[in-house]
């Protein structure tokens, strides 16, 4: 048992997934009443977290690629199944993004009195959920992981969420339907899979064996797994259509659950679609691909248009989010390793920018109740730095060059351009409209003259800062020196094996529905 | 002599790198003590000015050298499976000249706002804002590759949002803010496309290499398809200066930019942020000279256009910075069409002289507006040179520099341009420049007699501003003045910065006496006309607009444009977006609540068939057990030959 | 008219056996009160009888001498027994019954109604 990245089984992965759930069961076992102690404790397990997974982002050897830091162990050998852990330069992104954003989440909740007990220990099962289909290789692994990170969501959005176009009953219910039907239909792709790859009388769940046995699924298979994985990864990724449960989901829960949905459950979809459709079922992505492209554009425009139409904060930014999930899904669909790039970056770069938004968002709907735009304004007068940290954030989500967004999106359009010109450039007229909304937030909320009533509200101070402080340092180190993101991601596409794939792929004459 | 110079040139990076440093300081360090952020900044940028002397000297000592190779230094950024992005920085002649000027202007200004922003309670923010902008503008001027020019032009962008929204407080200041970023996106999503294709079909965005390619590929004239993608690049890649250059369409915004304070539009809205579009146009020169001639001759009818069309809105103009933003958007004009009619080096001549006596107006408008005690209505002014003789007479000669009057500097550079446009055949423009010329003189005197001649009122009480404010005005009147002498020499600033299309030798143009009689000729009408209306009173201004008083309401209220644009907002973008968000709740929601309707809505009616009663229950077991019977003694398929009977009694 | 077969037959029990079974079942489904679906259940039960009855009779091969096979009647005796016990118990249950809702009507027991 070792923590270099290749020698031997490694313990660093189970031990990034185990600290949250050794300090919830901690927090289980305090009285309610210490909530300071109980905050303290889920701050402690989410840091062993984040330090152990920036040791094994910076430990990874890009030279040699593949996947690291691997873990075996056979479970039920007769139906195949390993819990089997291990991360690349594909899933070491999305690990560290998890954990910056329960580390900032953990901070953004700081000022939670009721039921702390419970929001605390709901909070880390998410997260350890999260982390874990992340560093999954294996599919059973992958789909139990996943269904752990639903149930935690409803339970904390119906008691912590907040009540206002729609019930918080009513958002809390729709988002885990919305998101338990995709998992069926991905469930039942999972399982074609899984039978078609088991032909040869060794059943695997194991995503590299899945991979190789590419010549067992016949065309007509993979079109019909994928799409079913499409269906899946597809509402989880809030592809139009599928994508209403986002708004109203993020509107109605509590601050920390908003981070971590748009953080990172949206990017489990992106990450599934790579490391499941892609990677496995390629024929059938290239069938999927153009259609793809065009829910993408839909996305990225029309999401955009809405979030213009809102007059609640939360609202804003939950149409945005689905905005800019659009292009990562158009990168995915242009199947090419710059694209693919673009996308996981992105990933890693949305996760950043959308914890950062909705910590400064929850902060002030925590500081002045109310979410109506018309409500606030001139907040930069009693709170500088929350007006920092939200103009910041806008900036970063509106693709300033210097944050790590704009780089990747950049990158998406590059790797697209040559695929799909028309879409792209439609994607590429989606940021003005990004500017209007996002400046007309800020504008609306932080300028403008005093207002008397915001006058006794105090600005974010102590742990407070943490989450804005973390975030804003990722994003601009992450956009001044790119290569630190991208190499690693670059190392991933190309030693996964992502990159033969997709040259393969796109010489397949099929493409489109006919 | 040229290896010591060289050496020099590899600390190129150096001079961006100081502003920023002094950006890091104040913003983290010294942003209480507002003595202290002050003096960093304008240390840092003076020695940046310093840095930027010492690089001219070494370009024009290196001669010719330097314009054939320029010296690069280069990094790399991001490097990924097709995309492969450096940074570095480049020095010639051109960026030597832009590192001068905005250098130059930026400690003028910082200096000047010593003075100006006395007491303002945003000392330190305003001047962590100034640090940045220079960071950014130096680094723009200093790019080697279209990406990272793109990447500093946007941050430039940030900053005028920034300073522009300084006083925050004010609506009027916030949404000039939201304005300037919006309206300069619109034109960066045609300079991104540009950049995407430049890449795609050039694999390379670095300007040498790119030029290189053009040069070789231009001569394979089977490649005559690549003609016409060029052209479509280079009208992309003309949209962002549209944008950030303030040319019709996208001019709207440099006026309601004037909502920061003055210094900063002197610095950003005058001198360096809105030249970043000329700048651009020059640095890709080689892309329009290989595409079709109409985007050049589009470039060329759209300064034009603007020129005319923002020295008209000034003659009706009331606000004193609104008259020189307006100017500045004329004169942006200016350079556009030079560039666009093949006076490359006029339109860069102009760009220096510009910034010097444009920044020198827009001080010493700052110093009048302090003295005025932040007045800014012209009408309300009169006898100034009185009381502020160091701003007016500094006035005076940025007034006779911009009418393009010798020896001072804007005469020799609106010379070189309106001659090219004449000689390089578009009679039209030479025109419509020499008639623009002639408005400009007449408003900006008309601008220079109602605020400094005349009799003072009395209710102003004004005096003459402080040391920090008067001293970068006398600096940049001296500049205004001998700025336009570098075209004199053998070694003139022709010589450096030039265009040569491919297999053409430079060749040193003399200037033509006769072309700069007759443009001199114009400036003087145009201040001799405002004489007679403003000073003498012959003809009475007033009678002018009672005569004409539907073209006077049309060009005071700037021909609508602002109105239309609001109009175009507000109902065509705003109701798109109504009804898209109609459509998401109503339908796309619907279905989805639909769906939930039906389980609710069928389960409301299958659970009657829990009645409770046995003996339903019992007659439906019944039945069940006679239909599946039937089924399988009956009915077709594999089940019929499973004996129903042999199978209840466990018999194969 | 085929009369050949107008003798009384096998098919002819078992007729009357289907018919009493029909009866007994009607009862079971649509009687209200509890006592007379018990004594349905009772005639479905003595149907089935004749049925044992009238098999043993008829497909007995007559010419075997074998006179005291008497598979039916035994199964038939099982029965009754069964009935009885069956009866006995019931009757418990309706009293039981009874005794809490003062009511035979088995439209009234629907506690397991939506």
């Amino acid at each position: 048992m070792s923590v270099l990245p290749t020698a031997g089984p490694s313990l660093l992965l189970p031990g990034i997934l185990l600290a949250p759930v050794l300090a919830m069961l901690m927090i289980v076992f305090l009285p309610k009443e210490e909530s300071k102690t109980i905050k303290i404790v889920a701050a402690i397990g989410t840091g062993v977290s984040l330090i152990l997974s920036l040791y094994a982002f910076f430990a990874y050897d890009r030279v040699l690629g593949g996947m690291q830091f691997n873990l075996t162990i056979p479970w039920i050998p007769d139906l195949g199944v390993n819990l089997a852990l291990g991360v690349d330069g594909i899933s070491l992104p999305m690990l560290l993004l998890t954990n910056l954003i329960g580390f900032s989440s953990v901070y953004a909740s700081w000022n939670m009195d009721k039921r702390v007990k419970e929001f605390f220990a709901l909070l880390l099962i998410l997260i350890t959920g999260v982390m874990g289909t992340f560093i999954a290789r294996d599919l059973f692994i992958f789909f139990l992981f996943y269904e752990i990170v639903v149930i935690p969501i409803y339970i904390m959005v119906i008691i912590w969420g907040s009540t206002k176009r729609v019930a918080k009953e009513y958002a809390g219910m729709k988002l885990t339907i919305y998101l338990l039907i995709g998992s069926a239909f991905l469930l039942v792709g999972m399982i074609a899979l899984y039978l078609a790859a088991a032909k040869n009388g060794h059943p695997t769940f194991m995503f590299d064996q899945l991979a190789r046995r590419q010549d067992l699924y016949s065309p007509a298979f993979q079109k019909v797994a994928f799409g079913l994985m499409l269906f899946g990864f597809g509402s989880l990724i809030s592809m139009f259509p599928f994508h209403s449960w986002s708004p109203d989901g993020y509107a109605g829960a509590p601050t920390a659950v908003s981070m971590i949905h748009a953080g990172v459950l949206k990017k489990i979809g992106g990450y599934g679609l790579i490391r499941l459709g892609i990677f496995v079922l390629p024929l059938g992505a290239r069938y999927w691909a153009p259609i793809i492209a065009f829910l993408a554009i839909c996305n990225v425009l029309y999401a955009a248009f809405i979030a213009l139409a809102q007059k609640d904060l939360k609202y804003v930014v939950g149409y945005s989010s689905v905005s800019h999930m659009g292009y990562v899904l158009i990168a995915l669909a242009a199947l090419n390793p710059t694209a693919m790039d673009g996308a996981i970056a992105m990933m890693f770069a949305h996760g950043v920018m959308s914890a950062l938004i909705f910590s400064m968002i929850g902060f002030i709907y925590e500081k002045t109740h109310t979410r109506n735009i018309a409500d606030l304004g001139g907040l930069a007068h009693q709170m500088p730095r929350l007006a920092t940290g939200l103009l910041l954030a806008g900036m970063a989500s509106l693709g300033l060059p210097s944050t790590v967004n704009f780089i990747s999106e950049f990158t998406i359009f590059m790797g697209t351009i040559h695929v799909y010109p028309v879409f792209a450039m439609l994607g590429i007229f989606g940021i003005i409209f990004t500017a209007v909304y996002i400046l007309r937030m800020i504008a609306n909320v932080l300028f403008g003259p005093r207002r008397p009533e915001w006058d006794h509200l105090v600005d974010i101070r102590g742990p407070e800062l943490v989450p804005m402080v973390l975030c804003v340092f990722v994003i601009f180190l992450a956009g001044i020196f790119p290569n630190i993101l991208f190499g690693m991601i670059d190392s991933g596409v190309h030693s996964s094996g992502l990159a033969k794939v997709l040259e393969t792929v796109s010489q397949a004459k099929m493409g489109g529905l006919f | 002599m040229f290896k010591e110079m060289h050496d020099l040139f590899q600390w190129a990076g150096l001079i961006p790198a100081l502003p920023f440093l002094s950006f890091l300081l104040i913003a983290f360090v010294t942003k209480r003590s507002k003595g202290l952020s002050s003096t960093v900044s304008i240390l840092a940028i003076l020695t940046a000015l310093g840095l930027a002397i010492a690089i001219a000297i070494g370009v024009i000592q290196s001669g010719a050298e330097i314009v054939e190779h320029p010296v690069i230094v280069n990094m790399n950024w991001l490097n990924i499976e097709g995309l492969k992005i450096n940074f570095g920085t480049m020095v010639d002649p051109l960026n030597a000249m832009m590192l001068f000027v905005v250098t130059l202007v930026a400690s003028m200004v910082q200096i000047y706002s010593l003075g100006y922003m006395k007491g303002d309670k945003g000392w330190s923010r305003y001047y962590t804002y100034q640090s940045l902008f220079a960071f950014s503008m130096l680094g723009m001027v200093l790019a080697t590759n279209l990406l990272q020019l793109f990447i500093f032009w946007e941050l430039v962008g940030l900053c005028s949002y920034l300073l522009i929204g300084f006083w925050y407080f004010k609506v009027s200041a916030r949404e000039a803010a939201k304005k300037a970023f919006m309206t300069t996106r619109v034109g960066d999503f045609g300079l991104l496309l540009a950049i995407l294709f430049l890449y795609t079909k050039f694999g390379t965005l670095d300007f040498v290499a790119l030029s290189a390619i053009l040069n070789t590929n231009m001569q394979n004239v089977a490649l005559i398809g690549t003609a016409s993608y060029v052209t479509v690049m280079a009208f992309l890649l003309f949209m962002g200066p549209v944008g950030k250059s303030g040319q019709f369409p996208l001019h709207v915004w440099l006026p309601d930019a004037m909502e920061g304070p003055t210094p900063v539009s002197a610095l950003i809205h005058a001198a360096t942020m809105v030249v970043a579009g000329v700048y651009l146009v020059a640095r890709m020169y080689f892309l329009f000279d290989h595409a079709d001639p109409s985007a050049l001759q589009f470039i060329a009818d759209i300064g034009a256009f603007t020129a005319i069309f923002a020295a008209s809105i000034a003659i009706a103009q009331d606000d004193i910075k609104r008259i020189l933003a307006y100017s500045t958007l004329s004169q942006l004009g200016y350079m556009m069409f030079g560039l666009g009619v093949g006076a490359y080096s006029g339109s860069m001549f102009h760009l220096m002289t510009h910034a010097f006596f444009k920044a020198l107006m827009f001080l010493g408008a700052g110093s009048v507006i302090y003295a005025m005690h932040h007045k800014q209505d012209i009408w309300e002014m009169g006898g100034l040179w009185k009381t502020m003789p160091i701003t007016g007479t500094t006035f005076f000669v940025g007034i006779l520099a911009i009418s393009g009057v010798p020896p001072f500097a804007g005469f020799f550079s609106k010379d070189e341009i309106l001659a090219n446009a004449l000689h390089n055949g578009h009679p039209i423009i030479y025109g419509v420049g020499l008639f623009t010329a002639f408005l400009t003189a007449f408003y900006m005197s008309r601008l220079f007699f109602v605020t400094f001649c005349g009799p003072a009122k009395p209710e102003n009480h004004t005096k003459e501003s402080p040391w920090s404010m008067t001293i970068p005005l006398m600096i940049l009147a001296f500049f205004s003045v001998v700025g336009g002498w570098v075209a004199l020499p053998e070694h003139n600033f022709a010589f450096y910065v030039h265009y040569l299309p491919l297999g053409h030798e430079f060749e040193r143009e003399a200037i033509d006496w006769g072309m700069a009689g007759i443009s001199v000729l114009a400036g003087l009408l145009g201040i001799g006309l405002a004489y007679i209306i403003y000073i003498k009173k012959a003809i009475a201004a007033e009678s002018i607009v009672a005569r004409f008083p539907t073209a006077y309401k049309v060009l005071q209220n700037k021909y609508y444009v602002d109105e239309l644009y609001l109009w175009i907002i507000k109902h065509v973008m705003g109701g798109l977006a109504n009804v898209l968000y109609w459509f998401d709740i109503y339908v796309v929601d619907g279905i989805i609540n639909g769906i939930a309707f039906i389980t609710r809505g069928s389960a409301n009616g299958l659970r009657r068939t829990s009645t409770g009663q046995l003996q339903t229950y019992a007659m439906v077991f019944f039945f069940a057990v006679v239909i599946i019977f039937m089924v399988f003694a009956f009915g077709e398929g594999q089940l019929t030959s499973l004996n129903p009977l042999a199978m209840l009694g466990g018999v194969k | 008219m085929n009369l050949s077969n107008l003798s009384v037959g096998l098919s002819t029990y078992l007729l009357v056996g289907a018919m009493l079974f029909c009866l007994g079942l009607y009862g079971v489904f649509a009687k209200r009160n509890i006592i007379a679906i018990l004594m349905s259940i009772e005639l479905m039960l003595n149907a089935v009888n004749i049925n044992f009855v009238a098999f043993n009779r008829f497909i007995w091969n007559q010419k075997i001498d074998v006179h005291y096979i008497l598979t039916g009647h035994v199964a038939a005796l099982f029965v009754i027994v069964v009935a009885a016990a069956e009866v006995a118990v019931g009757l418990a249950l309706v009293i039981t019954i009874y005794r809490n809702r003062q009511s035979t009507n088995v439209d009234e027991f629907n506690w397991l109604k939506w």
